[in-house]
Parts: C-alpha cells; sequence; structure tokens
C-alpha cells in the first residue's frame, strides 16, 4: 500500500529530514513510527500525502507513484488519504459537524448522505452529542477525536496520524489508540507516528523506528 | 508484494460519490448563496467596498449620459448641417425657382428654401438694426438665397462637404457654406468629449478591478488557515477559488446597483433645473436617462469586472498558499 523505495527528504537550507529511507508498509496493516523529535516522523507522513514532495527516491502510494503525480492530481490523493495532526487544524468558526463534513463537501456528496456519513463517524468517535459544539469549546482530546472523524469520514484506505496522543493522559492516549486499531480491523492500512514508546509497545504492532532521518529499525511484535 | 492482488478486499468503499457534475452545479449553487451570505455577514466594510466600485462606475456613466443629453439637444437645434447658396444677384426671380427645382431632382438634397432679396432685406432691417441706414440704399444690395438641407445623416461631415462642393461648381452660385458651422465644432468638442470620457472609463474600470482585486487579496489572507485545511482534506484548486470568484461577483454586481441608483438620482436631482432652461427656449427637450438596455450593460460591465478582479487576485495570491 505504501512503499519507499531509497527515499530522502532534504529542506531549502540544508536539513536532511530523511536519508535513504526505504520501506513497505501492506495493504490493511497497521504500524507505528517512531523516533524522538526531529527524526522525520512527520516528514515521511507529510511525503506520503503530498504535501511535500520528497528530494530523491521513490514513493508509491496505493499502485500510484507520487513522484510523477502532477500537481492538479493531489487533491484526489489526499482524499483517499485521511490524516490527523498533532494541532488538530480544526476550522474554528465551524461546528463539529461541519468540520467533519468538510472531505464530504469537497467530494461532492449529497446533503442527506453527509448528514448520515458525519453523524456515523462522529458516533464512531463518541461525539455524536458534540456535532453543534464548536471545537474551541472541547477538550484537546475532543478535538484529536474531531480529526479523527474528519480522517475517516471519507472511508479512506490509507489512515495516517501525526502524534495523535500528543497531550492526552494514558487512559486518554490508550482509547485514541483503541479507535485507531477499530479501523485497521475494518481494513484500513493504518500508520501512526508517534513516541509514546511505551503505549506502542503496549498495542503490539509493527513498529519504524527513526534516528536522525534513518530508519534503524523494524521490528515486529513476537506473539 | 509489488502487484496489488485483484482480489484484495476494499470494504470500505461502498456508496459513490455522485457524478462530477452534479457535485458541481450543486457546490456552484451553494456558493453562489453562501458568498453572499458572507459579504451580508460583514454589511459596513462590504456596502464600503460597494460604494468605491459604484462611485468609480457611476462618474463615466453620468458624463456619458450628460454628452448624449448634449448631442440630442443640438440634434434639436441643428436640423444639421444646412447650406446657405448665396446666388449670382443678376437671376431673376424665375431662374432662382428653376434652379431650386432642379436641384431638388438631385438624392442628396432633400429640401430647399428661397429667401428672395427683398425678404433678406426685411429680415435684416428688423434684426440688424440699421433700418434707417438700409433705407437710404438706393438698390437692394443682397442677392438671393437658397437655404439647402442634404439628404445625409446629421453627423457625417463628409458627405455634407462632398454636397457642398458640387454646389458650389453651380455657375449660378457665388458663395456655398455651411450654416452651422459652429454644429461641425460642437460635434467636434463632443468627439473629443467622448473619447476623454472613454479614457476615464478605463482608467476606473482598472481602479475598480484593483479595489475588488485587494479586497479579495485581504479576504484570502484572512482565510489563510481555512484554505490550508481545504487543501490538506483534498479541496481542488478550483474549489477554493469559487467562493472567492462569487463574491468578486456579488460586489461588481451591487456596485453596478449603487452606479445606477446615483446616476438615476443625479439626474432626477437635474431634471427641474432642466426643465425650467428649456422651457425658456420653448424647447420640448426630455432628458435621456438610463434605459434598460444601458442599465443591463452598466449591471453586468460591474459583474464581470468584479469576477475579473477576484480572478486576478485569486490566481496569483491563492498559489502562495500550500499547506504546512
Amino acid at each position: 500500500m505504501i512503499t519507499f523505495n531509497q527515499v530522502s527528504k532534504r529542506y531549502p537550507g540544508g536539513h536532511q529530514a530523511l536519508n535513504q529511507v526505504s520501506l513497505h508498509i501492506k495493504r490493511g496493516e497497521m504500524a507505528f513510527l517512531t523516533g524522538h523529535s526531529g527524526a522525520g516522523k512527520t516528514t515521511l507522513l507529510r511525503l506520503i500525502a503530498l504535501i511535500e514532495r520528497n528530494t530523491s527516491g521513490q514513493i508509491v502510494v496505493n499502485g500510484q507513484n507520487l513522484s510523477r503525480l502532477p500537481t492538479e492530481y493531489i487533491p484526489y490523493l489526499r482524499r483517499r488519504i485521511g490524516m490527523t495532526f498533532q494541532e488538530h487544524r480544526l476550522l474554528f468558526d465551524r461546528t463539529v459537524f461541519d468540520n467533519v463534513a468538510l472531505p464530504l463537501v469537497i467530494a461532492g456528496y449529497r446533503h442527506q448522505e453527509i448528514r448520515r456519513r458525519v453523524r456515523a463517524a462522529l458516533d464512531k468517535v463518541g461525539l455524536l452529542n458534540k456535532e453543534k459544539s464548536y471545537p474551541i469549546t472541547l477538550s484537546g482530546g475532543q478535538q484529536q477525536r474531531v480529526g479523527i472523524a474528519r480522517a475517516v469520514v471519507n472511508k479512506p484506505p490509507i489512515l495516517l496520524a501525526d502524534e495523535p496522543t500528543g497531550n492526552l493522559d494514558p487512559h486518554l492516549a490508550k482509547e485514541i489508540m483503541n479507535l485507531f486499531l477499530q479501523f485497521n480491523q475494518v481494513g484500513v492500512t493504518v500508520l501512526i507516528a508517534s513516541h509514546a514508546l511505551g503505549l506502542i509497545k503496549s498495542m503490539g504492532h509493527r513498529t519504524l523506528i527513526l534516528q536522525q532521518g534513518n530508519l534503524i529499525g523494524d521490528t515486529y511484535p513476537r506473539r | 508484494m509489488k502487484s496489488p492482488m485483484p482480489a484484495e478486499r476494499e470494504p470500505r468503499h461502498t456508496a459513490k460519490p455522485p457524478s462530477p457534475t452534479t457535485a458541481w452545479f450543486s457546490h456552484h449553487l451553494y456558493v453562489f448563496f453562501f458568498s453572499l451570505g458572507q459579504i451580508a455577514r460583514t454589511p459596513l466594510p462590504s456596502l464600503m467596498t460597494a460604494a468605491v466600485i459604484g462611485i468609480a462606475l457611476a462618474l463615466p456613466t453620468g458624463l456619458y449620459l450628460l454628452l448624449e443629453n448634449v448631442q440630442d439637444i443640438s440634434r434639436d437645434w441643428g436640423g444639421a448641417a444646412q447650406i446657405s447658396l448665396f446666388l449670382n444677384k443678376n437671376l431673376t426671380e424665375t431662374q432662382v425657382h428653376k434652379l431650386a427645382e432642379q436641384l431638388l431632382q438631385r438624392p442628396d438634397i432633400s429640401t430647399i428654401r428661397i429667401i428672395t432679396p427683398a425678404e433678406a432685406l426685411e429680415e435684416y432691417r428688423t434684426l440688424s438694426g440699421f433700418g434707417e441706414a438700409l433705407s437710404a440704399l438706393k438698390e437692394n444690395p443682397l442677392p438671393p438665397v437658397l437655404v439647402v438641407q442634404p439628404a445625409i445623416p446629421q453627423t457625417d461631415f463628409t458627405a455634407g462637404e462632398a454636397v457642398l462642393d458640387s454646389l458650389s461648381q453651380l455657375k449660378e452660385v457665388e458663395v456655398a457654406q455651411f450654416d452651422m458651422l459652429w454644429l461641425k465644432r460642437l460635434y467636434a468638442m463632443i468627439e473629443i468629449v467622448r473619447r476623454g470620457i472613454g479614457i476615464l472609463a478605463t482608467l476606473l474600470s482598472l481602479a475598480v478591478l484593483l479595489v475588488i482585486g485587494n479586497t479579495i487579496r485581504l479576504s484570502i489572507y484572512n482565510r489563510r488557515e481555512e484554505i490550508e485545511i481545504y487543501k490538506l482534506v483534498g479541496a481542488t484548486d478550483a474549489f477554493i477559488r469559487r467562493p472567492f470568484l462569487y463574491i468578486g461577483f456579488w460586489y461588481g454586481l451591487s456596485g453596478g446597483l449603487i452606479a445606477w441608483l446615483l446616476v438615476n438620482l443625479s439626474f432626477w436631482l437635474l431634471q427641474a433645473p432642466v426643465k425650467k432652461l428649456t422651457a425658456l427656449y420653448y424647447s420640448q427637450f426630455e432628458l435621456v436617462t438610463l434605459d434598460l438596455f444601458s442599465s443591463t450593460v452598466l449591471l453586468l460591465t460591474g459583474a464581470l469586472l468584479g469576477l475579473a478582479g477576484a480572478s486576478l487576485a485569486v490566481g496569483y495570491h491563492l498559489k502562495d498558499i500550500q499547506p504546512r
């Protein structure tokens, strides 16, 4: 589903964020991406959604070679990738419902369909009673869950999460992780960047370890 | 590993999004009203922007209308370019009449009025105030005159010139000249003013374009975060552009509407004094105002300028905004 082949990313200014990274994540797989801050976790996720372009190497997502993808096709790639962000990236002047509905509105779904799907997604993350609230009135964990609902409402085959448990207490963090696990169980390929090592270990999934832009570990839990 | 297996499950794509055309159309409809709502949410700044556009459009429109009116008046007065033929003094009255009849046969002449020397003298006596002096004259020094109305469009001076030329060739004619040289000059002046208004209109249209462009630019940067998020969840550039284009359209249209109101108000204010003035000239003059056609043109011009200004601004600034 996601293949990196000798991928490097160097930012203008010279910072080498990723260095010759090769990896493959199978369809329906769930994997964690870990490492210290600045190790390149966020960069790697951003390359998959083409928020940034790699400087060298080859990335193939869902059978599509991203290096050859023209800029005007990027929106359609992103519609097939659900993504959550560390700082949530919600629209603060819109209700929770409108925030979650955004990908559907963009894709041009009908009103009733939007309504149905948004409510289903909000129900999934346990925020159905908050659909008319504004994000500013929600806690950090709830905002993160609104972001997750927005990421999955379009039923994308790939879900990327950047530090989804950032500032959450361990109990809430575990809840969020279980949410991702549930999406994975219905066939979504999930890749989560996180530095919460303990939590990752307890989840028992494949873990990729980055250090200063190099992939230094790729471990499968022993069962 | 590399090739995706055909039997691989893809259970998460049940309901397909609607066809692109339906989605496109419904989004247009949605944005059409949404953008109007967005303008209405900030009534005062929006009104001010629209007013600037309105004044900029009203100025050339009003001047143009004024010019139309001047032309209208001169048409009333003019009877356009009459030609006076001062004939040979020795011609008898019968000869003069015969010549007049001959000339009337020509296709480029519509009417002819004969002024005999006696009539001319009488007119001169009453109008000039030299009555006494004229009585002292032994014989009438004035020639017979034919006042010729060429059958040509009023403003076509080249054709008038040609008629004048051919008439002055006649052996009975001593002098042939346009009666209304001043009219010719007036039309020349009107032409200059018209050109001036054209230039002014172009400049002010440019101003409208810049005003709308700048308004849209500010609105784009105010919504920068929103645009980034839209891009992150897969919005196309066209999707993001659309509301801004509609906002430009609405600004332009409401500017056109304000211009229409301003022009009509101004002409309404002019109506009474103009009536008073023209009454003194015993004229049936009616002030020309914006008719249906020019009103439509005005509104359409506003809307198109709005759209153009917005699309310039959006095309230029949206590229700068890429998600962080």
